[in-house]
């Protein structure tokens, strides 16, 4: 059974105050919030068992590593991998990215394309330019409709012989819309291309079956899964890792040194280079475990509740407009109210005690095509309530009367 | 009035309020009062960076008095520039460059801003005095 209250026990912060008010939490797309169950396990690597991996025959050692190495199953069950060794540790989505782009860079020549969509995030923009310009390659761009989906005719007439890489986010930070990975995946494979999956901000709603889906790479974040900031997870199709080149050089990555030629490790360690976040790698399972045992199907439905009576209240604000409406979208709602800028908004929500997000969220495409500023964002989680809910909506109502 | 004393001033004004929800609303009302820059001078040279919302200012000289106008896109933002600008309307060059902006502290105002808005509070002073600065140099010559 689900239940809201008894999970929110399980959350330290929750119950703390901000400007001598309860906390309400509404930035979960930037962070989520951390369990004691993920904190503990965090206390307890240090506590008992800190020490280096894979290199030390000691017990210490041989407990981190085993400890470390079954997170990396705990993730490859999570999302249905098929070899534990597609497990890449990662710092996060965007390191994962980089090893992705940096790779393709011995892979590409000039005229080649890769296909981006206009509802990314600046860290998923950048590198892709980068490659672009170390390759002559050319970037291509899905536009967006006024709902905040992606226009797929356009997709499917941007591919083509030439495209080798496309990369999109399964869920847009800034509007929630849910992208049909499963038909673009279809769709790139069907000319030959591969495809990057951002998984930021899905992994903490929707628990996805990557062999089903046989994207070529999915890459994520811990942190947006209840777990610690500083790791998260590049998944990769066997042949693809063997077939890019490393990312980084260093310890753990190699198999024979000399000063005429080294031999690099196989996988996964190709990629995880130099001592590793053991600590962060232990509580991401930690986090995996958490969320598993409340269940993703009770997750999606308490936040469908949530978005849904959300919606409806702040629609109730005359002047209120909400960006991002595509039927398929998760507990996120960036909205503005008319004649009001949303950063005084955030600011004075804030002094009542609600965090919520105000700017550009990293997506200035997105602003650029509504033709706005920013946005008010909020995100929710599993463990928000609709409480809370009607303290932020009677907070927006207030921040609209002192404002206007 | 001195540039010192109109701070004493508002940091009197401040003092009346019980909490600080009260305070934003002095703030935005105090932004309803800035003498706002003409639309034509909303120039890039004119803009302040380090904000989510957007700051223009803009300072002429009258006589030996510098004269400020401003504007933002954001009214809290702009009760924050209406604040400094009170302080150092119709003073001089030197009064402006030879002041200090402690009574933002005693205000409270800073521990009350984010840490996007203390920076921006930190670029306005920065460009205030930039003008000041320039007519300054201007007087001398
Ligand atoms: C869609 C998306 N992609 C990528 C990122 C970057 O993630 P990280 O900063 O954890 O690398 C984010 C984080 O906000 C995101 O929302």
């Amino acid at each position: 059974m689900f239940d809201v209250t008894a999970i929110r026990k399980d959350f330290p912060i929750l119950s703390r105050k901000v400007n001598g008010r309860p906390l309400v939490y509404l930035d979960n797309a930037a962070t989520s919030q951390k369990p004691k169950q993920v904190i503990d396990s965090i206390v307890d690597y240090y506590s008992n068992y800190n020490a280096n991996i894979h290199r030390g025959v000691h017990a210490l050692s041989q407990e981190a590593t085993d400890a470390y190495e079954a997170s990396r199953k705990k993730i490859q069950t999570h999302f249905s991998i098929a070899k534990p060794h597609e497990v890449i540790f990662t710092s996060g989505t965007t390191h994962g990215i980089n090893i992705v782009a940096h790779g393709f860079s011995s892979l590409l020549s000039a005229n080649d394309e890769i296909i981006v969509s206009q509802l990314e995030h600046h860290s998923n923009i950048v590198p892709w330019q980068m490659l672009c310009k170390a390759t002559g390659a050319v970037l291509k761009v899905i536009p967006m409709n006024q709902e905040g989906g992606l226009d797929m005719d356009a997709y499917q007439e941007l591919l083509c012989s030439k495209t080798k890489l496309v990369f999109v986010n399964h869920i847009s930070n800034t509007l929630g819309t849910i992208n049909p990975i499963e038909f673009m995946t279809q769709k790139a494979h069907q000319v030959g291309a591969a495809i990057l999956i951002d998984g930021a901000q899905s992994c903490s709603h929707i628990r996805p079956d990557l062999v089903a889906l046989d994207c070529d790479f999915y890459v994520t974040s811990a942190h947006k899964m209840c777990g610690p900031t500083g790791i998260g997870m590049l998944y990769g199709k066997e042949a693809w890792l063997e077939k890019l080149p490393p990312f980084q050089g260093g310890g753990e990555m190699i198999d024979q040194v000399t000063f005429e030629q080294t031999t690099y490790a196989g996988l996964p360690h190709k990629f995880e280079a130099g001592t590793p976040n053991v600590c962060g790698g232990i509580a991401f399972g930690a986090a995996i475990d958490y969320l598993n045992a409340i269940g993703f199907d009770a997750i999606a439905a308490h936040e469908a509740t949530l978005l849904e009576y959300a919606t409806k209240k702040l629609l109730a604000i005359d002047g209120l407009k909400i960006y991002g409406t595509t039927k398929e979208k998760t507990s996120v709602i960036s909205f503005n109210i008319e004649g009001i800028h949303p950063y005084d908004i955030g600011t004075i929500v804030d002094k009542l005690g609600v965090a919520v997000r105000t700017g550009q969220h990293c997506t200035q495409p997105i602003m650029d095509f509504f033709n706005i500023s920013g946005t008010v964002r909020a995100s929710f989680a599993f463990y928000n309530t609709i409480q809370e809910i009607d303290i932020f909506v009677a907070a927006v109502e207030k921040a609209k009367m002192m404002l206007s | 009035m001195t540039i010192k004393a109109i701070q004493e001033e508002l940091v009197e004004e401040f003092a009346m309020f019980d909490d600080w929800m009260q305070r934003y609303e002095y703030m935005i009302d105090l932004g309803k009062s800035l003498p706002l820059i003409e639309e034509q001078n909303k120039t890039d040279d004119r803009v302040i960076k380090g904000c989510q919302s957007k700051v223009w200012l803009d300072a002429e000289l009258k006589g030996d008095k510098m004269v400020f106008s401003a504007d933002s896109d954001a009214i809290i933002t702009k009760g924050i520039i209406a604040i400094l600008i009170r302080t150092f309307n119709n003073q001089t060059p030197t009064a402006i460059l030879n002041s200090n902006t402690d009574f933002i502290d005693q205000i409270g105002l800073k521990e009350h801003l984010s840490a996007t808005r203390a920076n921006g509070l930190t670029s306005m002073i920065k460009k205030l005095k930039l003008y000041a600065t320039a007519y300054q140099a201007k007087l001398n010559s």
